[in-house]
């Protein structure tokens, strides 16, 4: 059993996994951190961007300018974003038999895959991931394509050029195999290959493996992976919360006696109390905008917006902010809210029974019925009619580098009565921030992140005992900004077992047994050669294949085997005492019988019917196995 | 032999009433719970004393199982568990544990609050029953216990309907009520397109047969002709009534004659009568996973379940001039707006009924559908009629107008001439002939068995299946039981050595052909292991009892010992050309693990002395030597 690590990114990963002959990737991850050392692509032409200077080298040289900008002393490269996507040397991709997805945000990489590697199996994963996951990718296609940018720069992918280059540009691994994001029709040839599945059901791969998914309780759909033969089992936890919000519980239950469980997906900020976060985005929020200011979220269609306009349509009565218009913009705005109403049977209990009144299970229907939140395709068209300010937008991407995003911070963040509110903890906020900087407007960091954090993982491995844990090598040692926080890593016995990037580990296990299945009937007896035959057969044919005899066992009481062979016809046996056991003499026949305790020799002259009449008689005695 | 036996305690050689127990592999399982539409005394619940006669149900079933909404599958459920006394898990999908407790509220009102039964649940038991049902998913596998092992199936019919797959070790049931008539041909208008299920060769498949003589024709067809007969009765300026349930078939109809009038620009109104209309069309919308793709696709733009042409029906509506076209509950016209409909419109022939699904004898659709024209209406008749079908009225529910009819009719005494026309179409969802056969051919049981249907028309299907199928069919009636045998394979877990050991042996192993293994079968702790004969030896604490032969054969040969040796090797050699014959340092041939040793007769140096010794375990190949050696050597070795 070999695990091949494909991506460095704890939470976006990318592990194939090889089982009883079978190739088996999990999760298919895309890291778009890239994005972040990219110009924000900005719908309208902006002029401070567009004036921005360029870089020039310490020896003067100016030749990278046009690819490189310099921004409040930072670099970007001035072209079409690109992602990190998995190692696809490691392995030969176009070998991976199933895809098992975990949660849509583990599946952004998918096109990438199964477009460009000859890969032919099939991908599994709920039914919710399958149509949130789309409105992830349309929404990506969409905030990129509808802003083509003429140039693309490579320059500074050059290995020598990138040397030179300031951090974090010139530390970015693997800058060569950068893609620029895939198209529409991509998208739909990669989700066609899905499968949908639901909770708990039993998947078969050949014969040889069975895959499940289960509930993990961090998005609508989202799902460990049980994979198992009839001996082995592997857990697969990626993306996984304790917490109650939206979707169906963890199954812990079922993680439980794995031989080997492999955890990814854990929380990104392990310090921030969910709950205390959502409190303090809606007295930052309220405080904004009670001030006349504006505030701007950014964050992804579907997930975490969910709970947050749950919260708000509690809080905004009580906070005196009836009156004031939340504004959801995105291409697939429409799409995520509608969807959310429908997968009842992906929800918690409460918003399950809401169902069979039947109400719809979130309040955000009512939102939208009072006029409370709108939603909008684009910034274009019915939204620059409606808009009112003050008020709130809820708008992608949370990288600030496409998007209508991007023209929110250009517009906002020159006035200090603004917010930007960060919940998504995908990027680090001053990252995302250092291209509109110098910025006036306020920023609030409230990274809301449900997934397992560190006190909680060491509570579920306690209860589902694991023989081993496998995790990314980020999870064994305490984050690089606090290294004194020896509790905010990994805590197991026996030691977890570390991958990183490109990575091949081989995982602790034997198999010892297999399943057959019997027949209850006695197979039916080989043909017995006529007994006229039979010394014919014997003499000419040699015997084709070893036939199998069984073990025997047990030991042979002299007195009685004496007694038998004299009910047998043998008149002169003998009896002769050895420091091991019995020597049994047949005289007439020259025979001698060595009985020992775990031993019988029968030493006779070439008369077969003597010699099996004589081992007939022995294996009276014995057991046979 | 391993039997599974199978008991109908309603639903056998009869339609309503489903309630089926099944035994596997010591798993008691009951399948659905429903109420009889044509009897309102004990007989129209299922006998559960039949199960046990005191104590309580829950020691004496391990589940049970609700296939879908329709009363006649679940009617029975509050009283089965909360008045009987049932504590056990009740399994059923999410729609229908949503819909459920509606319907079976309705029926509950008009047994108690209209006809003022009092021994009857509450609806507090309702509450109390629904909260022991689980929800499962679609192809969820749920594990009832350690053994028991049950898995939903899509089965189109009506929302949320589901075929179950029952599983324990090795023997297997699977019971579709209600399996969406055409199965891989159409696009299914409002549910998704077709019922589906895996070749999982069941023991026993249980089938529904309630169309069991029909074979319909394609669905689109007859899309077009109900389309084109309400069109035509439209044009010349009659009412068209269409008697439905109002969950299921309803709303499909009123997707497609929306879609229809939209695209012809009709004007003539179209009503939906009242009841659980706008709540039906709501649970449609929030389970809009369990509808077609055509719907799923669209839902964000446009909800298939919001009408432009149709509108709530008012009684007085019934009266107005001109064309119009009302969908009326319930569906067999045996009671309530639908009947009261009826009566108004069938003296006229330009009006027209179209009956959409399948009509319980006695009813009035049932009447009109066998050819009856004149319907003795009188008071009298009407009274005992409704008194014994109103029960009926949960299933569609909109019944509350029962009691009224029943009052009024007592003071009429008509013979009522129904000259408006009488179109059949079967649009309802149970599962006809070719259904059930195309879900034989897909999951391959052993044995079928029939529920759900009339006697003669089971008959006709029973004799079909076996003959195109040759597998054993059964229809037993209700409190007969039929005892399957089934003949399961024993899973066993096979050390991997051995299985190494004994797959290297002969061919690659045919798959799915069985194949014969020696080992030692280790039964411990309720689980079988077969082991090597050696391991079995070493688990057992008990050490190998060697047996070993050794035969003398005597040779005629001058040469000296050691030439001997090498005649016999290279005559061996020659002979056993696919074994490891071996010529030892010592002067001793191996050949495998026998060993030949060559000594001088102590008497006679012309006679040389072969020792062959083997063990037991190489009784043929040592036996063989030995009749090959005393046979002699041939002449011309060198």
């Amino acid at each position: 059993m070999k695990l091949y690590c494909l991506s460095g990114h704890p939470t976006l990963p990318c592990n194939v996994l090889k089982f009883k002959s079978t190739t088996i990737m999990l999760d298919c991850g895309l890291d778009m951190t890239s994005t972040l050392n990219f110009l924000p692509l900005p719908l309208v032409q902006s002029p401070r961007l567009s004036k921005l200077p360029g870089w020039v080298l310490k020896d003067g040289s100016t030749f990278l300018d046009k690819e490189l900008k310099e921004c409040s002393g930072h670099v970007f490269v001035d072209s079409v974003p690109e992602f990190c996507l998995p190692e696809t040397e490691l392995l030969d991709l176009s070998t991976v038999d199933v895809i098992l997805i975990s949660n849509y945000h583990c599946m952004m990489a998918l096109p990438y895959i199964t477009e460009y590697t000859g890969f032919t199996g099939t991908v599994y994963a709920t039914e919710p991931t399958v149509q949130i996951g789309r409105l992830l990718m349309e929404e990506l296609v969409n905030s990129i394509e509808r802003v083509p940018k003429a140039q693309s720069a490579s320059m500074w992918k050059n290995k020598e050029v990138q040397r030179l280059l300031p951090a974090p540009l010139k530390d970015a691994v693997e800058v060569s195999m950068w893609r620029k994001c895939y198209t529409m029709p991509e998208v739909n040839a990669a989700l066609s290959k899905i499968q949908m599945v639901g909770y708990s059901q039993k998947i078969e791969l050949f014969g040889a493996v069975q895959v499940t998914p289960l509930s993990s309780g961090y998005a609508l759909g989202s799902s460990n992976w049980i994979i198992q033969s009839h001996y082995e089992k592997v857990s697969y936890v990626s993306g996984s919360s304790l917490l109650t919000t939206h979707p169906q519980p963890m199954d812990q239950a079922s993680l439980k006696n794995s031989d080997v469980l492999i955890l990814t997906g854990l929380t990104q900020i392990p310090t921030a109390n969910p709950d205390g976060m959502v409190g303090e985005f809606c007295s930052n929020l309220a405080m904004t905008v009670r001030n006349g200011g504006n505030v701007l979220v950014p964050c992804y269609p579907s997930g975490v917006i969910y709970d947050l306009l749950e919260c708000l349509y509690q809080y905004i009565d009580s906070a005196g902010l009836s009156n004031v218009p939340f504004y959801f913009i995105s291409p697939v705005a429409n799409s995520s809210l509608e969807f959310s109403q429908i997968f009842a049977e992906w929800l918690c209990h409460n918003k399950q029974t809401k169902v069979y009144l039947p109400e719809p299970p979130f309040p955000h229907a009512e939102l939208i019925q009072t006029n409370k939140l709108k939603h909008y395709p684009s910034i274009h068209g019915d939204f620059s009619n409606d808009f009112k300010q003050p008020c709130v937008v809820f708008t992608g991407h949370p990288s600030l580098r496409f998007g209508d995003v991007v023209h929110f911070m250009e517009l906002w963040g020159k006035s200090s009565l603004n917010t930007v509110i960060f919940t998504e903890p995908d990027f680090s906020y001053l990252d995302a921030l250092a291209p509109y900087q110098p910025l006036a407007m306020k920023c609030v960091y409230c990274p809301i992140d449900t997934r397992l954090n560190f006190i909680q993982v060491s509570k579920l491995l306690k209860e589902v005992q694991p023989l081993h844990v496998v995790c990314p090598e980020q999870y064994t040692q305490p984050p690089p900004t606090q290294s004194h926080r020896t509790d905010l890593m990994i805590d197991c016995q026996p030691p977890p077992m570390s991958y990183r990037r490109a990575e091949v580990l081989t995982l602790p296990y034997k198999r010892r047994y297999e399943k057959i299945e019997i027949m209850p009937e006695l197979p039916p007896k080989p043909p017995q050669p006529p007994a006229s035959k039979k010394r014919k057969r014997v003499s000419d044919d040699v015997p084709e294949c070893k036939p199998l005899k069984p073990l025997l066992s047990g030991s042979i009481p002299v007195d009685q085997f004496v007694q038998t062979l004299e009910k047998h016809g043998f008149s002169d046996v003998k009896v002769e005492d050895t420091a091991k056991g019995h020597i049994v003499l047949l005289q007439e026949a020259e025979t001698l019988i060595q009985i020992e305790e775990d031993s019988t020799h029968i030493i006779c002259d070439n008369d077969e019917p003597l010699r099996v009449k004589l081992r007939d008689l022995v294996l009276k005695f014995l057991q046979k196995f | 032999m391993p039997e599974i036996k199978v008991t109908p305690l309603g639903a056998g050689q009869d339609v309503g009433r489903s309630c089926i127990l099944v035994s596997i592999a010591g798993k008691n399982v009951m399948l659905d719970c429903g109420m009889h539409m044509g009897y309102n005394d004990d007989r129209r619940f299922p006998d559960f004393s039949y199960i046990t006669q005191n104590g309580r149900l829950t020691d004496f079933l391990d589940c049970v199982i609700i296939s879908h909404f329709h009363l006649d599958h679940c009617g029975a459920l509050p009283y089965f568990s909360e008045m009987v006394g049932y504590d056990g898990p009740i399994y059923m999908t999410h729609p229908t544990k949503a819909i459920c407790p509606i319907l079976l509220e309705d029926y509950r009102k008009i047994t108690v609050d209209k006809k003022g039964e009092t021994n009857f649940f509450t609806s507090q038991m309702i509450k109390d029953c629904m909260k022991k049902v689980v929800a499962v998913h679609l192809h969820q596998t749920v594990q009832v216990d350690e053994e028991l092992e049950i898995k939903a199936y899509y089965a189109g019919h009506v929302l949320g309907a589901a075929m179950f797959q029952i599983k324990v070790g090795c023997e297997s049931v699977v019971y579709t009520v209600s399996i969406h008539n055409n199965m891989y041909r159409n696009l299914h208008l409002l549910l998704r397109v077709a019922a589906w299920i895996d070749k999982c060769r069941p023991d026993l498949l249980i089938s529904e047969s309630t169309y069991a003589t029909t074979i319909r024709d394609s669905k689109r067809c007859r899309e077009r002709d109900f389309l084109k007969k309400v069109h035509e009765t439209v044009e010349r300026g009659g009412k068209v009534l269409i008697p439905v349930f109002a969950l299921g078939r309803a709303q499909e109809l009123c997707i497609l004659l929306e879609t229809f009038w939209e695209r012809m620009n009709l004007k003539a109104p179209i009503y939906f009568s009242t009841g659980l209309t706008e709540k039906a069309n709501h649970y449609y919308k929030l389970f809009i996973t369990w509808t077609n793709q055509k719907i799923r696709k669209t839902f964000v733009q446009r909800n298939m379940f919001e009408f432009k042409h149709i509108k709530a029906f008012d009684r007085a509506f019934a009266d107005n001039p001109g064309p119009m076209v009302v969908f009326a509950t319930p569906g067999m016209l045996h009671a309530g707006q639908s009947l009261q409909i009826f009566r108004k419109w069938a003296g006229n022939e330009k009006n027209m009924v179209i009956m959409p699904g399948y009509c319980v004898q006695g009813t009035v659709g049932h009447k009109i559908l066998s050819g009856q024209r004149k319907l003795e209406m009188e008071g009298r008749q009407i009274v005992s009629f409704l008194l014994s079908k109103d029960d009926h009225f949960g299933k569609g529910g909109g019944g509350s107008k029962c009691f009224l009819i029943q009052e009024a009719c007592a003071f009429f005494s008509l013979q009522l001439e129904v000259k408006m026309q009488v179109e059949y179409m079967s649009f309802s969802a149970h599962a006809d002939a070719k259904g059930i056969m195309q879900l034989i051919r897909q999951a391959e049981p052993r044995n079928v068995l029939l529920v759900h249907g009339e006697a003669k028309k089971m008959e006709f299907l029973k004799q079909k299946i076996e003959q195109e199928f040759h597998v054993n069919c059964y229809m037993p009636a209700n409190g007969e039981t039929t005892t399957i045998f089934t003949n399961p394979s024993i899973p066993v877990d096979i050390s991997l050595g051995l299985l190494k050991r004994e797959t290297a042996i002969g061919l690659l192993p045919d798959v799915k052909k069985p194949k014969l293994m020696h080992g030692t079968l280790i039964m411990k702790d309720n689980s079988f292991r077969l082991v090597s004969p050696e391991q079995a030896l070493k688990e057992l604490g008990l050490a190998e009892h060697q047996l070993r032969f050794t035969c003398r054969v005597h040779i005629q040969d001058l040469r000296k010992e050691h030439e001997t040796v090498l005649r016999v090797y290279n005559h061996l050699k020659a002979v056993l050309k696919d074994y490891s014959v071996q010529h030892l340092p010592d002067g001793s041939i191996t050949v495998e693990s026998i060993l030949i040793q060559a000594t001088a007769h102590s008497e006679d140096q012309g006679t040389k002395v072969l020792l062959v010794s083997w063990t037991y375990q190489d009784e043929e190949l040592g036996s063989y030597l030995t009749s090959l050696l005393k046979k002699g050597l041939p002449q011309s070795t060198s």
